[in-house]
């Protein structure tokens, strides 16, 4: 897979490691409790079909990239630096 | 028909002419007590210890496409009880021991071959972690021998023993483990299930559940809505997918592992060899085929096939381990898709909606489990209280911080 880096260009998804679903970006707040907190960590989406997802440049720029993804067909449909995703996401909230 | 030697030969001098299919191919009735989703191994037995251990009717299989079709098709074939954790180990010697019985229970033969087991240890720390994990496994009942160098010598001579970087110190052997032929053991399922008056009911696809105020009552499929006392869902791989039509989100990714098999060989190798320096396992079919695997690709996936960077990295932990694979061509490669739980092992519980059971989160160790994740699903539904080995394997455990990891990596699907 070759992952459009929106920096650097097209690189090899080998460059990078996988952390999961971008929903991993919204923290719940401090004081959300316990329960907000578990299923953060835990419970996922998983869905079948387009998938957002937080990579890791780890041997390139060292950026975090969210890259949407078809799970079905693992075709890679954009990539977008995700401090810029949590930055509109912030001025959005 | 009950399969025996006698009968073997009796169908060779009549022109096999009384061989009759394995099982029925039912339409589905308006309601059953128990509905099972998933017509794969887990699915399967537990339809069979339902009927045959718990003595209960009226029940139903439901698979989407064919039987057996899924993971139960796709993996590398490897039995074994060698885990450490408390929670796990217990379990899996259960299923260890029901291995043992399974072809008599079934009247089947799944080729179940006892051919053993051996971890590859290339370091102190390493060794001292399978001493324990040995003790583990003695303690709840299974066989494990620390093997040193020299009888890992006598075994397998032609191993890399003088590899540079990763050297084989040893390793720990467990001799009861092997193998077993795995489309056999769904066949020998679905025909004992079948035999018992279970419905299994091919090319249906669950498309929603039917719930009233907190309790399911059956389900709606692509053949029409089935009543149901209570729903067993055992769809690894989709569990996310179908769960997600009864509303609830699992603490689970879909990853996709790979597989692969070489050209027929003579023998090579007569037991199941595991490299503990990268991950690797193999061992060869009654055909000749060298059957080997290796890690997840690691992102999540639902498409059954993966790509070559990780093609690569098991080809080349198999040339670290054995040198001469080099010699083999490969023949196939295909991949499954898995379901990865948070923390690497496996759900078999109650679930919020009443009437309404999840078997789920086998991540890569799905087929050994076969039997016992059957019977405990089953006892799970006729007695609404989990099997004394699987009781760890709550869905809430992740909120209430009792995980079972073995691995220790915390959740990251990708690396249980």
């Amino acid at each position: 897979m070759l992952i459009p880096h929106p920096l650097l260009g097209l690189r090899d998804a080998q460059e990078f490691t996988y952390l999961g679903d971008a929903a991993l970006i919204d923290r719940p707040d401090p004081e959300a409790g316990e329960a907000a907190f578990a299923s953060y960590v835990y419970d996922r989406d998983n869905p079948a079909g387009l998938h957002r997802e937080l990579w890791f440049h780890e041997q390139g720029d060292r950026s975090w990239l969210v890259v949407t993804r078809d799970t079905l067909t693992h075709e890679i449909l954009g990539a977008e630096l995700a401090r810029n995703v949590a930055r509109t996401r912030r001025a959005g909230a | 028909m009950k399969f025996s030697g006698f009968k073997v030969i009796k169908e060779a001098l009549t022109g096999h002419k009384g061989w009759a299919p394995l099982w029925r191919d039912p339409d589905p009735q308006p309601a059953y007590d128990f509905v099972i989703v998933g017509g794969g191994g887990h699915g399967l037995a537990t339809a069979f210890h339902l009927a045959a251990t718990f003595g209960q009717a009226r029940i139903a299989v439901l698979e989407k496409g064919w039987l057996g079709s899924g993971n139960i098709g796709r993996n590398t074939t490897i039995i074994r009880s060698n885990y450490l954790l408390p929670g796990n180990q217990p379990f899996y010697e259960f299923s260890m021991k029901l291995w043992e019985s399974m072809e008599q229970d079934l009247n089947f033969n799944a080729m179940v071959s006892q051919r053993g087991i051996l971890n590859l240890f290339h370091s102190d720390g390493q060794r001292d972690a399978y001493r324990r994990r040995g003790n583990a496994m003695h303690l709840s009942g299974a066989d494990a021998e620390l093997l040193d160098q020299q009888a890992v010598r006598a075994m397998y001579p032609w191993l890399n023993f003088d590899n540079a970087r990763f050297p084989i110190k040893g390793g720990l052997l467990q001799r009861r483990a092997g193998t077993a032929r795995h489309d056999g053991v769904a066949w020998g399922y679905a025909r004992a299930a079948d035999q018992r008056g279970v419905d299994i009911i091919q090319n249906c696809e669950v498309t929603g559940f039917r719930i009233d105020q907190g309790r399911v009552l059956g389900v709606e499929t692509s053949r029409g809505f089935i009543g149901a006392g209570k729903v067993g869902v055992a769809v690894a791989g989709s569990s996310s997918r179908v769960m997600q039509m009864a509303g609830m989100r699992l603490p689970i990714e879909s990853h996709v592992l790979q597989a692969f098999v070489s050209e027929g060989l003579k023998p090579v190798i007569d037991g199941v060899i595991t490299f503990g320096a990268g991950h690797f396992y193999v061992s060869q079919s009654d055909k000749g085929g060298l059957v080997f695997g290796g890690d997840i690709d690691g992102y999540n996936s639902y498409a059954q096939r993966g790509n070559l960077p990780v093609v690569e990295d098991v080809l080349e932990g198999g040339m670290a381990l054995m040198p001469r694979i080099g010699r083999a061509r490969l023949l196939r490669s295909w991949g499954g898709v898995m379901d990865m739980s948070m923390d690497g092992s496996p759900i078999i519980d109650r679930t919020p909606v009443e009437g309404l059971y999840l078997n789920a989160g086998w991540c890569y160790g799905g087929f050994k489990a076969t039997p016992a994740s059957g019977y405990a699903f089953a006892h799970l539904l006729a007695t609404n209280t989990p099997h004394e080995t699987a009781t760890a394997y709550r869905l809430d455990r992740f909120a209430r911080g009792h995980v079972i990891d073995e691995k220790g990596v915390g959740a990251t699907p990708n690396l249980h």
